[in-house]
C-alpha cells in the first residue's frame, strides 16, 4: 500500500517555494529565483526517476526514455499519463498534458513576476498573471530534467505558457540538441542539408 | 438547522485528492537542501520553515475547517485534540496524539509517532540544530492562529480584560520541539503553549 498525503500538502509546498524565492529571497532577481525553484524540482526529479527506474534495465534509447516519462513517471506522480508526444526527431520533444493537475489549484500572486521582458504594457496585466503561474511551473520543468538527468540524458525544459491562464492545457518542451548531435554527427558523412549545417552553429552555441 | 456532526479524519482523508506521499517527503527534503545551500546558517533555516509554515498553515486552516465541520467555540483542549486527530489525519494521512496537559490547560504536546516529512531522512553531522520538521511546527502555530476559542478561564482569572468581557480569542501560541526521532529520540514531540493575551476590544464601548 503506497503512502499517500493529501494533495494540498504538496501544493501548499509548492507555492510556498514559489513566494519565498520570489518576493522574499531574490524579490527583484527572477532568474536567481527560478534556477532555485527549478533547482529543487531537478533534486526531486532525480530522485522520484531513481526510485521508480530501480527494477529495470536501462533504457536503450531516448525515446524510450521518454515514453517512461510521459507514461510510468508521470502516472506516478500525477496519476494520468502525458495526452500527447510529439518530436521532430532531431532532439525536440513536446510533452502536452490536456488538464495539468497542478494548475488546477494554483492561486495565482499578481505579486509575483517571472523573468522576461515586457515589451507590450497593455498586454502586461494578462501577461503579468500568466507569468507568475510560469514561476510556479519551473518546479515541474525541474522535474522532468532531473528525471531525464538520472537516465542519463542531459536536456533542458520550459513549459509553454502561452495558453495560461486560461487552460489547464500545458505543454513541457524537451530540447536535447547536444545529444542528438552527437549521435548523428558521426554517422552522417557530409553536410549537404542547410538544415542540418545551421542546426549544428546552434546547437554548438547553446 | 442542527451543525453537521464533525467527521473522523479518516473518512475525511479518504475524500480528498492524494497524491503519492513520496513526491511530498523528496519536494520537502529538496527544499530543505537548497535552504541550507542558500542561507547557509542553521538557524535561518528553521527560522525559514517555521514561516513557511505558518503561511501554509493559515491557508489550510480553511480547508480543515471547511471539511471537518468543527465548530469554532470550542475551547484550547477540544482544539488540541480536534488538530491532532482530524487536522494531521487529513492532511498527512497520520495522527498525532495529544498529551501533557498542564494544570491550567494552556499548554499540551502534540505526539506524531509516524512523520512522513521524515521517510527515508537521515540527518548528517553538519546539520546539528537543524529542526528538519520546523514547518510542522509553523503550520500549528499559523493555524491555531486562525482558529477562535472561548477565552480560557485562566486568563479571565487574571484580569486581562478590560472592556466588556470577549468571550472569543484567537489562539497566539509558542511552538517547539521537545523531541526529534531525527535526533535519536523515539517520537516527534511538539508543545503547544497558548501565550497570556489581552482580546480584542471591540471598537465601541457596550453599556456597563
Amino acid at each position: 500500500m503506497v503512502r499517500e498525503v493529501s494533495e494540498s500538502c504538496v501544493e501548499s509546498l509548492l507555492a510556498e517555494i514559489v513566494l519565498s524565492y520570489c518576493s522574499g529571497f531574490y524579490a527583484n532577481k527572477p532568474e536567481l529565483a527560478a534556477r532555485r525553484i527549478e533547482a529543487i524540482g531537478f533534486q526531486v526529479g532525480h530522485q522520484l526517476s531513481e526510485r521508480y527506474t530501480m527494477d529495470r534495465p536501462r533504457f536503450t534509447d531516448n525515446l524510450d526514455a521518454i515514453k517512461f516519462i510521459c507514461k510510468d513517471f508521470w502516472s506516478e506522480l500525477f496519476k494520468k499519463q502525458i495526452d500527447n508526444l510529439k518530436t521532430n526527431h532531431r532532439g525536440t520533444f513536446v510533452l502536452q498534458d490536456n488538464r495539468f493537475r497542478w494548475l488546477a489549484h494554483m492561486s495565482v500572486d499578481p505579486s509575483v513576476q517571472a523573468s522576461g521582458n515586457i515589451q507590450d504594457p497593455s498586454a502586461m496585466a494578462e501577461n503579468k498573471s500568466a507569468q507568475a503561474t510560469g514561476m510556479h511551473l519551473y518546479f515541474p520543468c525541474g522535474i522532468i530534467r532531473g528525471a531525464l538527468s538520472n537516465l542519463g540524458i542531459e536536456c533542458a525544459v520550459s513549459a509553454d505558457i502561452s495558453n495560461l491562464p486560461a487552460s489547464l492545457c500545458l505543454a513541457f518542451i524537451i530540447l536535447m540538441p547536444l545529444l542528438w548531435l552527437s549521435q548523428n554527427l558521426f554517422s552522417s558523412i557530409s553536410l549537404q542539408n542547410a538544415d542540418y549545417a545551421a542546426l549544428l552553429v546552434q546547437s554548438i552555441i547553446f | 438547522m442542527a451543525p453537521a456532526a464533525p467527521k473522523s479524519g479518516d473518512v475525511i482523508f479518504a475524500s480528498v485528492d492524494r497524491v503519492n506521499a513520496e513526491l511530498f517527503t523528496l519536494t520537502y527534503g529538496a527544499i530543505v537542501r537548497q535552504l541550507i545551500t542558500d542561507l547557509e546558517e542553521v538557524e535561518e533555516v528553521n527560522k525559514q520553515l517555521d514561516q513557511m509554515g505558518y503561511n501554509i498553515g493559515v491557508r489550510l486552516v480553511d480547508e480543515f475547517l471547511a471539511k471537518s465541520s468543527v465548530s469554532m467555540c470550542v475551547d484550547f483542549r477540544e482544539t488540541a485534540d480536534v488538530i491532532a486527530k482530524v487536522g494531521f489525519k487529513m492532511f498527512l494521512g497520520v495522527t498525532a496524539s495529544v498529551t501533557n496537559w498542564d494544570a491550567e490547560g494552556t499548554t499540551c504536546s502534540l505526539i506524531l509517532e509516524d512523520n512522513p516529512l521524515v521517510d527515508f531522512v537521515e540527518l548528517p553531522d553538519t546539520c546539528q540544530g537543524l529542526h528538519y520538521c520546523n514547518i510542522l511546527s509553523g503550520v500549528v502555530r499559523g493555524a491555531l492562529e486562525m482558529l477562535r476559542v472561548a477565552l480560557p478561564e485562566v486568563f479571565k482569572q487574571l484580569r486581562l480584560i478590560r472592556a466588556k468581557e470577549v468571550e472569543e480569542v484567537s489562539m497566539k501560541t509558542e511552538v517547539t520541539w521537545l523531541r526529534d526521532m531525527l535526533r535519536g529520540d523515539d517520537v516527534f514531540e511538539l508543545q503547544v503553549k497558548l501565550l497570556k493575551q489581552v482580546p480584542e476590544e471591540y471598537p465601541y464601548k457596550d453599556d456597563e
